[in-house]
């Protein structure tokens, strides 16, 4: 299978089951799109006709063209069929290990946004912190689970997690006192609102975080309509500097600025380019996840208009990055040369399976967005996975599970998508969020365009 | 290649990739893995 586009003045060429990228001209993508439809003589017939006014498109020209069509096809880089269904199988057979926690060290937040898929931090529930005691457990069952994987990943999630920073603290001492006694390599994140980073914050970010990932939504007036404070007022003046002070503190590295747009929003290039132009240089713009009937919920109207807002984005990135002054945008991070491997590609993220997250009461579930589902509870720290149905139906969810996916080209990049998008849009993990693949698909487009401009500049 | 025509992009083949998992595993919200890193190869 392959995938043809056109965009920003290449033409490009996707050969689904190898990840083979090919740029190509008019003439190439025309006789590609009819390669396996036609015979060669019928092929040579038609580009002689659409292209008569060119002198160069000559019968032997043709001939070697489809030649090299031919030469990557035998080489299994264009046409390549996909025989990695019964990996798919061999994988959901495979023994389980866990090796990333969300742990939710606060069920409390100190902002109240508007579009919280965590109902202002609470899940649903009563406020809550987790205890030393409960977050000890946890890391405790993530090395007891993670087999012989060294590198484990815990994100201090919420809620606000800062509301909880003393535990926190105490917990990143103990999985470093412990961590070289079982080889393991404990990477912590942080997912912050920035109300409560001071200078103690950014010191033990800068010390002991991978990742910082900090929630700004762009422009002042965006980010203050969504993002206001309990009784009502801005968040963005109170956080900028902040955030500002803790990324220079960083290097300007290991850090997301983390965006989220709505139908409010729906220009969010905006946001991100207003982020930029304040000097930050990674970033990440998320469409909004919530209920339809939400007065801030995408509309299929929305559709067209963002899927532009991507294509936009992309040239103003490569515009940049030949002027000196680039950034990153986080679905655009794509490494041809070094991307995951197929076993990735085909599980996915890892939600319920090697990936799980943790509430404040130490109960288990498949990831932050089934919180507060009892549906969706696995089991808890202290007893461990008491219901392995629900890990095994995690471990079935990959793009072979749904026939949607069989025929899309995108689906070994995106890995059937996100689970928890699929079951609130369709009840079911196995549903397929349309809306999510549209927006999916064209910001692959877009990044893959941007490596193979990167290979003329 | 007897044209240039065609310019192929150099990438992974995916069919002699792999799994190790010690991969990663931003978003929150409409996960991925095409941005994903390799860590072993």
């Amino acid at each position: 299978m392959i995938h043809q586009y056109k965009l920003n003045g290449y033409n490009i060429v996707i050969d689904t089951a190898s990840g083979s990228v090919h740029s190509v001209d008019n003439v190439a993508y025309d006789a590609i799109s009819m390669f396996e439809l036609k015979t060669r003589e019928e092929i040579t017939e038609a580009l002689l006709e659409k292209y008569s006014g060119e002198p160069d498109i000559t019968k032997q020209e043709i001939n070697d063209l489809l030649d090299d069509i031919q030469s990557l096809k035998d080489e299994k880089k264009l046409f390549t069929k996909d025989l990695y269904e019964g990996q798919a199988f061999n994988l959901k057979m495979r023994n389980p290990v866990v090796k990333a926690l969300c742990l939710h060290i606060s069920h409390a937040c100190n902002l109240n946004c508007e579009y919280c898929f965590a109902a202002q931090g609470k899940y649903h529930g009563q406020s809550a912190l987790m205890s030393f005691e409960v977050g000890k457990r946890a890391l405790d069952f993530l090395i007891e689970n993670s087999g012989t994987r060294t590198n484990l990943e815990v994100d201090f999630f919420g809620g606000e997690p800062l509301l909880n920073f003393k535990v926190i603290k105490q917990l990143v001492e103990y999985a470093r006192s412990v961590e070289k006694d079982y080889g393991k390599n404990f990477r912590f994140t942080l997912t912050t609102n920035g109300v409560l980073i001071d200078d103690d914050v950014i010191d033990f970010c800068n010390r002991e975080c991978h990742n910082v990932v900090l929630s700004l939504d762009g422009r002042k007036e965006i980010h203050d309509a969504k993002r206001p404070t309990p009784t009502g007022g801005g968040s963005y003046d109170l956080i900028v500097p902040k955030f500002k002070k803790l990324v220079e503190a960083r290097g300007g590295k290991g850090y997301y600025m983390r965006g989220t747009f709505t139908h409010a929003n729906t220009d969010f290039t905006n946001d991100i380019f207003h982020m930029a132009d304040m000097g930050f240089s990674e970033l990440s713009m998320e469409p909004v996840v919530c209920k339809p009937d939400e007065p801030y919920a995408l509309t299929r109207d929305d559709l067209p208009v963002l899927l532009e807002q991507y294509e936009i984005l992309a040239k103003e990135m490569i515009k940049r990055r030949k002027a000196g002054n680039g950034f990153t945008f986080y679905h655009y991070m794509i490494d041809l040369k070094s991307g995951p491997c197929i076993y990735k590609r085909i599980s996915g993220c890892g939600s319920g399976t090697e990936y799980m997250a943790v509430t404040p009461a130490g109960d288990l579930y498949p990831c932050h967005q089934f919180v507060g589902d009892k549906k969706y509870l696995m089991g808890n720290v202290f007893d461990g996975i008491t219901n392995d149905e629900i890990r095994s139906g995690f471990a079935s969810c990959n793009v072979y599970s749904r026939e949607e996916c069989k025929n899309c080209w995108a689906r070994l990049y995106c890995s059937g998508g996100c689970a928890a998008n699929s079951y609130h849009a369709t009840g079911s993990i196995n549903g397929v969020y349309e809306y999510g693949c549209e927006l999916f698909k064209k910001r692959m487009e877009c990044a893959i365009m941007m490596e193979v401009a990167k290979e003329d500049e | 290649k007897k044209t240039n025509r065609i310019k192929t992009i150099e990438t992974r083949d995916l069919s002699k990739s792999a799994g190790c998992g010690e991969c990663q595993t931003a978003c929150k919200t409409s996960c991925g893995v095409a941005n994903q890193k390799c860590e072993n190869k």
